[in-house]
């Protein structure tokens, strides 16, 4: 190994740019910006018919997907808090979208016409309560805002290991609320927020007076295609936004060191909580879209796993860089989504018998392994991160206190 | 050097603060105060308490008893932000840089407290907020060539040689706008060349902005050359206080220092 070459060149390494750094820097930031909106919209506009079905309903899906993963990146690519419960904000949004988008409550509030907010003509018709998706999006998005400080807040002394864990007990009591939310210890008097372990469905399909989304159906499935492009547009800009603004700086500052980061007047508790309150809210933003866009809201689709899931997407494609939390995701999910499924009819073929998809975690648990052996730093790091990760080659050795004795 | 009087001339006041942690009596029953616009220093042998006193007055340690007041302001047992926002700053004895952000940025997060963007004002990027970015970024450029640290603005804060991070965590110190600038052991790892330009940085702090300087520092030269009035801390107490011939023939300081070393 050239280990000589490396620690001769370690204190200027970070100097020089790396490949990565070398091809971002072949356009201006708006200049991706264009190629990759122009990307998507192709991808979009081409459509189904073009892509075929699965990979199309699965890019659809990774695109929700990757608005909670830029989510969780702002709480722990940022802000440094390793959350292993983030599920629950999904969850949260979702419940929302179903609490607000069907006739679930028809019994409860609106009488037998139920409550209509900006809704199609035949949503119009339907009891419970029917409210427009933009006006159910943003509210969802406060909701789970307001959720992730109220579940961040007693985590906000804790660290490392024991955050991991009070975290991941979120994850799980989130959705055994909303499952118990008749009976058992969470019964909140008669109300029932999720029929049990059925959920809700059927949920409302998005509805706007513009042409392409007055009649959503369920058999063309571009408008949703649409919409979660410009939700995770929306998400973009205010992740980049907010990575370069005093808040962005005061979260990685608490990441690096939370007594220097105090001592520079960040005030640590707000700081943290909206870390958490903005990441809570992607979650709850995307949650909403996956609701409606898969017609049920269900306890069975929020299990730990997918916090683990998310959590792989902001790991794997480097942890803390935007633009790498998005490779990672759409690589994970469409894997997830598109790859494995194609993939099931392998193990009959040599004469096996069990699905693909039945071992996807061991896939990804593979998966992971081999990538944190190899570039523990994800596919794209900024280069914060790569330089944690290769501490011995690039950093300085510690202070050197011999000057003083000399 | 007047008497101690009630508010006036004092920037900061710390009466009978005592720090106990379990059994040990860290810091025990300290009087301390800094005239504005001075430069004051604090020494004692290792384990003396020096850092101890240095963290009650910043808040990262709330004292178990006594009363620090700091610009006519109680600020005893404050958070530490907002210690910073009363305009005290201060360095760390170990390096604490944010090393794996660049050099500028470091210095934009000391400004922080004198920030005043919102979230949404930070999404959106209103003139407010443009206007406040450049301005800091100007003002933290401005500080880092008052240090020394002319270029490199976009180099990570850990790969900048020692004496250098030194610097920065001044520059990103004094990004604040302080009135009363805490140095802990600011020339540990310095040349003398080094100390010698600190010195002369911190009388310049003194004369061009008014900045009153406290001083943790075992480097004698410094201490001696610099400093208006001595403290000298000994096992959490104060042994001594006077202007630097006083302590230098107090027989209690040189029995503090050759006892511990004995």
């Amino acid at each position: 190994m050239s280990t000589t070459a490396e620690s001769t060149a370690a204190p200027r390494a970070t100097a020089q740019p790396s490949f990565f750094d070398r091809v971002a820097n072949l356009l201006p930031g708006w200049g991706w910006a264009l190629l990759f909106a122009a990307i998507g919209i192709a991808y979009g506009a081409l459509g189904q018919e073009w892509f075929g079905e699965e990979l199309y309903d699965a890019m659809i899906t990774t695109l929700a997907f990757v608005i909670m993963a830029l989510g969780l990146n702002i709480v722990v690519g940022f802000a440094g808090l390793l959350d292993l419960g983030y599920v629950a904000f999904y969850a949260i949004g979702a419940f929302v979208a179903g609490w607000l988008m069907s006739a679930h409550f028809a019994g409860v509030i609106g009488g037998e016409d139920g409550i209509h907010i900006g809704v199609s003509e035949v949503t119009r018709n339907l009891p419970g309560l029917h409210i427009n998706f933009i006006i159910v999006l943003i509210a969802a998005a406060a909701f789970t805002a307001l959720w992730g400080a109220v579940l961040g807040f007693p985590t906000l002394r804790l660290r490392g290991d024991y955050l991991a864990i009070v975290t991941l007990a979120f994850g799980e009591i989130v959705p055994r609320v909303f499952e118990l939310s008749q009976s058992g210890p969470f019964g909140i008097g008669s109300v029932d927020l999720s029929n049990g372990r059925q959920g809700i469905t059927p949920i409302d399909k998005p509805y706007l007076p513009v042409p392409g989304l007055e009649n959503v159906t369920r058999i063309e499935i571009k408008p949703y295609y649409f919409i979660a492009l410009a939700m995770l547009a929306i998400t973009l800009f205010v992740n980049f936004r907010l990575r370069d603004s005093r808040l962005g700086r005061a979260w990685i500052a608490v990441r690096e060191d939370e007594v220097a980061a105090a001592a520079m007047g960040v005030d640590l508790v707000r700081v943290k909580l909206w870390a958490y309150a903005i990441g809570a809210a992607l979650g709850g933003f995307a949650g909403v879209f996956l609701g409606f866009y898969r017609n049920t809201v269900n306890v069975d689709q929020f299990e730990f796993g997918f916090s683990v899931f998310v959590l792989c997407m902001v790991i794997i494609g480097g942890m803390g860089n935007i633009a790498g939390v998005v490779l990672g995701a759409v690589v994970l999910s469409l894997f997830d989504k598109y790859v494995l499924p194609e993939l099931n009819g392998v193990p009959d073929a040599v004469g096996l018998d069990f699905d693909v998809t039945a071992v996807a975690f061991g896939v990804f648990g593979f998966f992971l392994l081999v990538m944190m052996t190899l570039r523990p730093e994800g596919f794209l790091p900024n280069r914060r991160r790569r330089m944690e990760l290769h501490e011995g080659d690039m950093l300085h050795e510690e202070p050197v206190y011999e000057v003083r004795k000399g | 050097m007047s008497a101690p009087t009630s508010g006036t001339g004092w920037i900061l006041r710390a009466e009978g603060v005592t720090k106990q942690f379990g059994g040990l009596i860290a810091v025990n029953n300290v009087d301390f105060s800094v005239p504005e616009r001075g430069i004051v220093s604090i020494i004692g042998p290792n384990g003396a308490g020096k850092t101890s006193f240095f963290n009650c007055m910043t808040g990262l340690y709330k004292p178990s008893a006594g009363k620090v007041t700091f610009d006519g302001k109680d600020i005893t047992g404050k958070p530490p932000h907002l210690v910073t926002q009363a305009g005290i700053a201060r360095t760390f004895q170990n390096i604490k840089l944010f090393k794996t952000m660049t050099v500028l940025e470091n210095v934009q997060v000391g400004r922080h407290a004198r920030m005043r963007a919102r979230i949404t004002g930070s999404i959106i990027r209103t003139p407010f907020v443009r206007r406040e970015e450049r301005e800091v970024e100007e003002h933290s450029r401005d500080l880092l060539r008052l240090v020394g640290l002319p270029r490199r603005h976009h180099d990570l804060a850990a790969n900048l040689p020692y004496g250098d991070q030194r610097r920065l965590e001044i520059a990103r110190a004094l990004a604040s706008d302080p009135k009363l600038l805490l140095l802990d052991e600011p020339t540990a790892g310095m040349n003398p060349q080094e100390s010698a330009e600190l010195t002369a940085l911190m009388e310049r702090l003194r004369s061009e902005r008014g900045i009153a300087v406290l001083l943790i520092e075992h480097d004698m030269k410094v201490v001696m050359n610099v400093s208006d009035h001595i403290t000298v801390l000994a096992e959490g107490q104060r042994i001594a206080a006077g202007t630097p011939q006083e302590v230098r023939s107090d027989p209690r300081v040189i029995e503090a220092y050759l006892g511990s070393q004995a």
